[in-house]
């Protein structure tokens, strides 16, 4: 008796969270997916052939994966020199961190609309650039003929933005690792670089790998940043879905933008769990 | 440039979570949604109705998903909606209204046009919406730009090749582009080549698509393009960039330039779009007020219409909100100097000699947004992307034209009647 008891309580404990997601999470999910490979209630690729052939598909998953290889790699190295600065500092640390993870507390739009006040024709930069004689009028950062730059704009809101949630993981990965193994490399002559590359990164891979999965996901799902500095001059997926939903009412397309994003998420997750492995014995 | 918007949204959406508890005849609408607007929709323009309205508003994508949602779920909240044309075309579409056959004959008898009247059946027998206000897009100009102006040009009757001149000598002068479009995401762009490009190059919108005229319409359009401010890309109500002094001349919808004009009546002039070679394309804004089917205060609602459509609460309408009368009103001497020249701006685009009316599209269904679609794909390639444009026009019409056959949508003016789908010639 007592057995049976213990066998079923742990899944009527989690039982409330598997009915909940099942409810908000996987119904909508099958129901997205239907949406996506049916027309008019029969199975179609009408609108997968649509999206494919629409006239900013490539480009938006060129700007989505540029974006996201221009973006996380850098927010991971500064995350990780962050990481390791706070390390070193006794007094204050706390102070420290609360500041840099300011971004985390602003919305995406916030946060686009924040650059847009820099960067707009009547921003702080051309104020500022005009004040030192840089500039004779009001230059275009953010218009379609500037690709460039309205490219790196957004790159450089996104990694303002995102960066506190990379260093928040790595930072807690940090605190892991048990000060006797820096101080055993230390003896054995063991420079910084050394100890840096040899001990601490191999040691914080779990929280790196966490950090790496969880930034570039959400890369993938860049929207607002993008839409409050850009507007439509530079396609991105999730913009594209937005568009299809809102501006053209068209849902099936929509869905299939939707769908698309989740299978680019999820193959981005496993190539993440293949090559950063991480020791089994490490793992909960 | 977008912040207005975004505030915008955000407290349509915090109004509407207030309200969904009372059980008063609720109003959604999807225009006069500023919250200037719409408090004067409460406090003045529904003032004196004896049972209490709940005015509503909300962004037209919500609102679509709303409708549908309660249409699917038989849930009825709503009794009336306010809407444009085009927004009332998707869910007239699936039978979601009542018809209003009786009110529309009432109107008829007091003067409100039948060729207005008869936009509400939406192409169908009964009639589906009750025209509420109305209005349509304009030219602005700051005056500085005014000192620019090719000679021998009337601002009231400008050309397409005068406008490129003007623009041309104003980028030489002052060193950039003071010509500015709508053409953001929120931009009403689309209806510039419905409503005034297309019919002004080529008389029709859909079957002279990919005609000759059509083509050389492109190429001048791109001589005009390289004088436009490139952030128009960016833009969305143009009264933004016409305030902060980046663009001198715009074209748009008279309720998007109206913050402009009326904090600064003596800075700008309204007129008419320019003119092609088959004259000055110009397209009316109506938007109707419609009853869902199933909603739960529908005497209440008909009250409400009676009220707004008075000649009275016409004229409030046009002196708190500058959208104008769907009734005969005539405006009174004191009305605000900004809206007064918004009217007269109107009004001369109305009664322009050489004038081509542009309809709203009818029986597109909820394929509106596809339509825009094609439109805007079509700008983009040739003008933004310098594609060959009588290959992308060839596309685009295959697109357009494959559009028109699935909603079986006929053809509407300028362009002649059609048998069936509206053919791309």
């Amino acid at each position: 008796m007592q057995n049976i008891k213990k066998t079923w309580i742990p899944y009527l404990l989690i039982a409330p969270s598997v009915i909940f997601l099942a409810l908000l999470f996987l119904l909508p999910l099958i129901q997205t997916i239907w949406l996506a490979v049916s027309e008019g209630g029969a199975p179609s690729l009408a609108n997968l052939r649509t999206m494919a052939g629409d006239l900013n598909f490539r480009l938006a998953i060129r700007n989505t994966f540029l974006l996201a290889l221009a973006v996380v790699p850098v927010q991971i190295v500064i995350a990780l020199a962050m990481g390791s600065m706070v390390a070193k500092v006794d007094g204050g640390r706390e102070t420290i961190l609360w500041v840099w993870t300011i971004p985390l507390g602003i919305s995406d739009l916030a946060a686009g609309l924040l650059w847009l006040s820099i960067l707009q024709n009547s921003g702080y930069l051309n104020s500022l650039l005009f004040s030192f004689g840089l500039i004779e009028r009001q230059a275009n950062w953010l218009s379609y003929q500037t690709p460039i730059a309205l490219f790196f704009a957004i790159a450089v809101a996104e990694i303002w933005r995102g960066t506190a949630i990379v260093m928040v993981i790595i930072v807690a990965g940090l605190n892991q690792v048990p000060k006797e193994f820096r101080e055993a490399a230390e003896v054995f002559g063991a420079g910084p670089w050394t100890r840096f590359f040899r001990i601490t990164l191999p040691l914080i891979k779990p929280a790196l790998q966490s950090a790496l999965i969880l930034r570039t996901v959400l890369a993938f799902e860049v929207f607002a940043v993008v839409y409050a500095l850009g507007g439509t001059n530079m396609p991105v997926l999730v913009g594209e879905a937005y568009t299809w939903q809102n501006q053209n009412q068209n849902y099936g397309v929509a869905a299939a933008y939707a769908v698309l994003i989740m299978v680019i998420s999820l193959a981005a997750t496993l190539v993440y769990l293949k090559a950063v492995r991480v020791d089994p014995e490490r793992l909960p | 440039m977008k912040r207005s918007l975004f505030i915008g949204l955000l407290t349509a959406s915090s109004l509407f979570a207030g309200t969904l508890a009372r059980a008063e005849t609720i109003f959604l609408s999807t225009q006069l949604r500023p919250i200037e607007e719409a408090t004067a929709v409460r406090n003045v323009i529904l003032k004196d109705l004896p049972a209490p309205v709940e005015y509503v508003v909300e962004e037209p994508p919500q609102f679509a998903v709303r409708m549908e949602a309660e249409r699917q779920a038989g849930k009825h909240t709503i009794s009336l909606v306010g809407a444009l044309h085009g927004e009332l075309s998707p869910i007239a579409a699936k039978d979601g209204f009542v018809p209003l056959d009786d009110l529309a004959e009432k109107l008829q008898g007091k003067g409100m046009p039948k060729a207005l009247l008869d936009l509400g059946k939406l192409g169908k027998d009964k009639q589906q919406y009750i025209p509420w206000m109305q209005a349509t897009y304009v030219m602005a100009a700051n005056k500085q730009a005014l000192q620019y102006l090719p000679q021998g040009a009337d601002i009231d009757k400008l050309t397409y090749d005068q406008l490129i001149e003007w623009g041309r000598k104003m980028q030489e002068e002052t060193g950039q582009p003071r010509i500015g479009f709508p053409a953001g995401p929120k931009g009403l762009m689309a209806r510039y080549f419905q409503g005034y490009f297309y019919p002004s190059f080529t008389g029709g919108v859909v079957r002279p698509f990919k005609s000759l005229d059509a083509a050389k319409g492109w190429e001048s359009f791109k001589q005009l393009w390289a004088v436009v401010n490139p952030n128009s890309t960016n833009y969305n109500f143009m009264q933004e960039p016409l305030l902060a002094d980046e663009v001198w001349v715009a074209w748009d919808h008279i309720a998007r330039l109206k913050e402009a004009v009326t904090a600064q009546p003596d800075q700008y002039v309204i007129f008419p779009a320019p003119a092609g070679p088959k004259g000055r394309g110009y397209m009316p804004v109506v938007a109707g007020l419609a009853i869902p089917q199933g909603a739960p205060d529908e005497p209440g609602a008909k009250t409400v219409i009676e009220h707004l459509t008075r000649p009275e609460t016409q004229i409030l309408t046009a002196q708190n909100v500058g959208f104008f009368p769907t009734v005969d009103a005539k405006l009174p001497s004191d009305i605000d100097p900004g809206i007064a020249m918004l009217a007269a701006g109107v009004d001369a685009t109305q009664h322009a000699q050489d004038a081509v009316i542009s309809l709203l599209p009818v029986g597109l269904g909820d394929r509106g947004g596809e339509f825009n679609k094609v439109y805007m794909d079509t700008f983009q390639r040739v003008v933004i992307r310098g594609e060959p444009v009588a290959d992308v026009l060839n596309e685009q019409a295959a697109a357009l034209s494959k559009l028109m056959g699935d909603a079986k949508a006929p053809c509407w003016a300028p362009d002649a009647a059609s048998q069936g789908a509206c053919p791309v010639e």
